[in-house]
């Protein structure tokens, strides 16, 4: 096959003339580069091909990978890490007895808020509700504060939505979720922000992520307003993504600023070092179209009224 | 062969990277494993292959984190073909001196990805030394490491396998 063996060398010889020209190679590469984040910066619709086969193929090997992980620490946990199991079984009990107590007091709080509400005339009717989520990875490269959750698509996630811990808000969903993972971006992220006031003042502002600790800053707050260290920070609702009353953090410093607005350092209450459950909140952020409810949906938790 | 074992580095640093950041998030993680394993080929194989190494690596890695595809590949890109250029044209077979290529390479890789993000979102150019030194020195002790692994891993082998047969002469 004189043609095919032809046809080889002329492929070989420009293969080898690409790698000799190094040089034309790294700006052919850089123009690449160039042109494929134009074409994002310029465009308003939709998420990149790429991006989401990339994501989405590489979510069930961080799946995979987490799930392994997580079998190997809970056989670490079921047969190795028995000793002193009897020493943690009277110390929960003693938590349980706490907590109890403590849940009693809670019940007769929130009993009390929601009369206060009912008197403020308040709307209750409607009431968020929250899937519960894994993390399955962290975030892949140091400069982008993210992580990724073993729900998507298919169980209902939106880009945009709301996630949430116990201790509050976590981040948002980012980018057309997978089918089965979402990536989320956590506030402290140094292109987050959210709404948010103080609470004890009602103070507004912007809560945006900083590089520094504390991780938080709060933005746009007036020199004139009453803020001191150990305020507690809750989100505004303004944003149309972070559920209103939802706690952010704590003021660590305030300080008056050069300008009309105060410099104030927020702590997050959320440990981000070490988030394994979370929750996404179901609603639809301002201004984006519910999704169809999937046929077998995740099970949910019903949050508490709004 | 090369790039079989070029593109199955990048994956388990991808995987890796990934994996380990679940269990320490919030900044504790100041290592990338990707980029180590770009300068490694760099070093390992040269311009061309650091460079292509740094594209697929860094795309990759931009697709994963849903930001703007192309910040981080470029960045790796720059890295993969300079750190090639210079594995080249010096010698860089001591610990020292890899350990100052990943160190600087690190470092340029920052720059240039916050240069890139300050560039497309519109703002101030703002690089915090302290953690981006943690991380440059991280990831050379983590790619001294990973050199002396590869590189010693054969010789251990061969040594154990002349033991083996140094002890099976004695009992005949």
């Amino acid at each position: 096959m004189p043609g095919l063996e032809t046809g080889n060398w002329e492929l070989e010889t420009l293969l080898l003339d690409i790698r000799r020209r190094t040089g034309l190679l790294f700006f052919a590469v850089t123009m690449g580069h160039v042109v494929l984040i134009s074409a994002q910066v310029q465009s308003k619709s939709g998420v990149p091909v790429l991006q989401t086969f990339v994501f989405d193929a590489f979510s069930r090997v961080q799946g995979a990978f987490a799930s392994m992980l997580h079998g190997t620490r809970n056989v670490w946990g079921n047969y190795v890490a028995l000793r002193g199991v009897r020493a943690e079984n009277e110390w929960l009990r003693s938590q349980v007895s706490d907590l109890e107590v403590r849940l009693q007091q809670e019940r007769a709080q929130a009993a009390r808020a929601a009369k206060l509400q009912e008197l403020l005339d308040l709307r209750s009717g409607s009431s968020l509700s929250f899937l519960a989520a894994e993390v399955i990875a962290g975030h892949p490269s140091p400069g982008m504060q993210t992580l990724t959750i073993n729900r998507g698509r298919a169980d209902g996630v939106l880009a945009d939505m709301a996630v949430v811990a116990p201790k509050g808000i976590v981040g948002r969903v980012i980018g057309e979720p997978a089918s089965h993972a979402a990536i989320v971006q956590l506030l402290i992220d140094r292109s987050a922000a959210a709404g948010a006031l103080i609470e004890r003042t009602r103070a507004g502002g912007m809560v945006v992520g900083t590089e520094r600790d504390p991780p938080l800053a709060m933005d746009l707050v007036s020199n004139l307003a009453d803020v001191k260290p150990g305020d507690v920070v809750v989100a505004s609702g303004v944003d149309g993504i972070y559920p209103k009353g939802f706690a952010i953090g704590r003021v660590q410093t305030a300080e008056r600023g050069p300008n009309l607005y105060q410099k104030i350092g927020v702590r997050p209450l959320v440990d981000f070092s070490s988030i394994e459950e979370v929750l996404v909140v179901l609603e639809a952020p301002h201004g984006a179209v519910p999704a169809e409810p999937p046929a077998e949906r995740a099970p949910s938790v019903a949050g508490p009224p709004k | 062969m090369k790039a079989a074992t070029v593109l199955a580095a990048l994956a388990v640093a991808l995987v890796l990277q990934t994996t380990l950041a679940g269990y320490t998030l919030a900044g504790a993680t100041r290592v990338s494993l990707v980029l180590v394993a770009v300068v490694y080929v760099a070093l390992a194989y040269g311009a061309v292959t650091g460079l292509l190494a740094g594209t697929a690596g860094g795309l990759v890695q931009d697709a994963l984190a849903g930001g703007i595809i192309g910040i981080g590949g470029l960045s790796k890109t720059i890295v993969g073909f300079l750190v090639g250029v210079l594995g080249a044209q010096f010698i860089v077979s001591q610990p020292l001196a890899r350990f100052l290529m990943f160190v600087g390479a690190t470092l340029l890789h920052d720059v240039c990805y916050r240069a890139l993000s300050a560039l497309i979102e519109a703002r101030g150019f703002a690089m915090p030394l302290s953690p981006a030194l943690t991380q440059a020195v991280v990831n050379g002790a983590i790619g001294i490491l990973a050199f002396q692994i590869i590189e010693g891993a054969p010789g251990l082998m061969q040594r154990r396998q002349s033991r083996r047969a140094s002890y099976g002469r004695r009992r005949y």
